[in-house]
């Protein structure tokens, strides 16, 4: 996963609320393989054509939208349109649970700011923008807002780690608690299989 | 002593393989499902060259893709076939059970894992699908994830998660005759908003929670995805034993009583703090339809459509106007005069057994004026309901009775609504081309589906009663 510090570059406008990850990939593109072509290609393909969004625009890396983007459905192809199209950070007033935490694992930074404040950046004339993880803040022309986000997410991202290298080192933790488990709740087992 | 504690404490702290000084803890995962959309993270795991570390914990399930139509021979769709295929290959590769294509017991992952025994009351279950938490209503911390952590979990057999805030909804009371728990639900995601249970585990409660069926309480934990919530849970109790007992996978003799047992203790504590409670009168709700692209966007079906202009909040205004263009309504128009072109019955939201009867009950001695579907949850579910003669009255009433599987709620295997037709249906999302490009969704209960199909319209339940 590559580390992220600070991004600038153009951004993208989406004054649209429940923006769902059915929208930010249709479900009908998911049998395709994810590779070579990649996902972006997909993105936001049917709020475009029907003229609810504009269509992303090479270049922008950077996106912010209205409250709960990236509800519904937890498919990480959502993150993989965004990802493979180019983006590097969204900014919402808040995000579906599965969405944000899709897009840490994929080196995305989901940035909360207030409902205020995404008013202010949605206002923006076309300008590039700043994501600063470290001071946790968005600038884009006179406009400079703080956002919120997981300590602990902040904390990978900026470092790029990836999960299960960290967790096959636990390998004598997991021991020890399935041993102590098994004894405490045989009946967890499936009875079959 | 020990501090007050809710279920989902106590469903935490059993399962904390570690804690990590910057609050996130490494739990342990008792079940886990894959289905066919979970071959990116086969793939990741390949990419690695990861074994899986515990197959006998990990169940695959063909749902996402497959046809309900012509089941029996081959796929004739080959993307399709291709992924299906796949999930046989990569769980046949890792030893993973697979009730596949053409197993009895094949049906939605929510459906089967369930109705197998394999989710019970203490346990976590993930599955990268975001209804998960539909197993919580057995008393389970169940949630749906993404493609990065099922190969984490297919990898380790564990999670790095972050403890969730504590929600409690409380809903006290008796509801009315011909409410049920989709009503129930649609009510809470209206009230509370889609995103109102964000960044929180919800805990089910109150006497009309305690009332529902099993399959009621898997119709509301369902949709706890759809008010934003990580979970949704209802402590287990003896609805909920009795529901399991004799499960293929569920466990017996000894082991039963011990789990027994265990379940017993698992319930909150009187004095339990939770980070936000809300509370609402069962006997104020109502049969509920949404009207718009968000299942936050839901009324009584006694209302009329919301005019834009009327609403304080202009973020809301700006989704309502966007939703109406799109959904085709006018504001002022009564809900239940709203022509429906189709309808559908079916998805891991509300395609069970009692489901089925209460839309026969519905649908008896009536024909339907729109073409539709109706897709059980399971291909046991449909075994049930053929011989329980539901099967004959969805075919008589001139629906098409169909094998088991997402199907339409997702449109994934070719089951679509076609661009601007209207459909009634029993499933949790009406987001915008969820059941097709251009399709218009409202949701509401299996009864209220069937009550559209037999007049054609949004239809008031109750004046069939």
């Amino acid at each position: 996963m590559t580390p992220f510090t600070r991004e600038t570059a153009a951004l993208m406008r989406l004054p649209v609320a429940n923006v769902d990850t059915d929208q930010l990939i249709p479900a009908r593109f998911m049998k395709e393989p994810r590779k070579p072509e990649g996902y972006g290609r997909f993105l936001l393909l049917d709020l475009v054509a029907e003229g609810t969004a504009t269509a992303p625009a090479p270049g922008q890396t950077i996106l912010v939208a209205r409250r709960n983007f990236g509800c519904g459905s937890s498919r990480e192809a959502a993150v993989y349109a965004l990802a493979d199209f180019g983006f590097r950070a969204v900014i919402a007033p808040s995000f579906g649970d599965i969405f944000a935490s899709n897009c840490v694992k994929n080196g995305v930074v989901p940035a909360t700011v207030s409902e205020e404040d995404a008013e202010r950046l949605l206002a923006t004339e076309a300008l590039p923008a700043t994501v600063d993880l470290e001071a946790q803040t968005i600038a884009c022309g006179n406009v400079v807002v703080p956002f919120r986000i997981d300590p602990v997410w902040r904390t990978q991202l900026l470092n790029g780690w990836d999960d299960i290298d960290l967790t096959l080192a636990e390998a004598d933790s997991i021991a020890a608690y399935t041993a102590r488990d098994t004894a405490e709740r045989p009946w967890a087992a499936p009875r079959r299989g | 002593m020990n501090s007050p504690a809710s279920l989902f404490d106590r469903l935490w702290d059993r399962h904390v393989v570690k804690r990590r000084e910057d609050g996130l803890s490494l739990l342990w995962i008792d079940r886990h499902f894959v289905h066919e959309g979970s071959h990116h993270a086969f793939g990741q795991i390949a990419a690695r060259g990861a074994k899986v570390a515990r197959p006998d914990l990990t169940f695959g399930i063909a749902d996402h893709y497959v046809p309900t139509r012509g089941r029996g021979g081959p796929v004739p769709d080959a993307s399709i076939a291709r992924m299906v295929d796949q999930l046989s290959a990569n769980t046949a590769a890792h030893g993973i059970t697979l009730f596949g294509l053409d197993d009895p017991r094949q049906g939605i992952v929510h459906v089967t894992g369930t109705e197998q025994g394999l989710t019970l009351p203490g346990l976590t279950v993930v599955c990268g699908d975001s209804h998960t938490s539909t197993h919580g209503a057995f008393g389970a911390y169940a949630f749906g994830i993404g493609a990065s952590e099922v190969a984490h979990v297919l990898a380790t057999q564990t999670l790095w998660q972050k403890k969730p805030k504590r929600m409690r909804i409380s809903v006290e009371g008796a509801t009315a005759p011909g409410i049920t728990a989709k009503d129930i639900m649609l009510t809470i995601i209206a009230t509370i908003g889609a995103d109102g249970a964000a960044g929180h585990a919800i805990e089910y409660a109150g006497s009309a929670i305690r009332a529902l069926s099993m399959e009621g309480r898997m119709t509301l934990c369902n949709m706890s995805i759809e008010a934003g919530g990580r979970c949704g849970m209802v402590a287990p109790d003896a609805t909920t034993v009795a529901y399991l007992k004799g499960r293929p996978f569920a466990p017996a003799g000894t082991l039963w009583d011990q789990a027994v047992e265990d379940w017993a203790s698992l319930a909150s504590d009187a004095d339990a703090v939770f980070d936000r409670e809300v509370a609402l009168e069962a006997a104020s709700i109502a049969p509920t339809v949404t009207w718009g692209v968000s299942p936050e966007q839901a009324l009584p079906i006694t209302a009329a459509v919301p005019d834009p202009e009327a609403m304080a909040d202009p973020v809301k205004a700006a989704a309502a106007r966007d939703a109406l263009a799109y959904m085709g309504l006018t504001p002022g128009q009564p809900l239940a005069s709203v022509p429906v072109d189709r309808v559908f019955i079916g998805s891991c939201t509300n395609s069970r057994i009692e489901d089925l009867r209460a839309a026969a009950k519905v649908l008896a001695g009536h024909k339907a004026k729109v073409p539709g579907m109706v897709s059980p949850g399971s291909s046991l579910v449909k075994q049930q309901a053929e011989e329980e003669g539901l099967a004959r009255i969805f075919t008589e009433a001139g629906l098409e009775w169909v094998a088991s599987g997402c199907s339409m709620c997702v449109g994934m295997n070719g089951d679509t609504v076609a661009a601007g037709e209207r459909c009634a249906s029993t499933t949790n999302r009406n987001f915008k081309g969820r059941q097709g490009p251009g399709a218009r969704t409202h949701l509401m209960s299996p009864a209220m589906v069937a009550a559209a199909a037999v007049t054609g319209r949004l239809t008031d339940v109750r004046q069939f009663a």
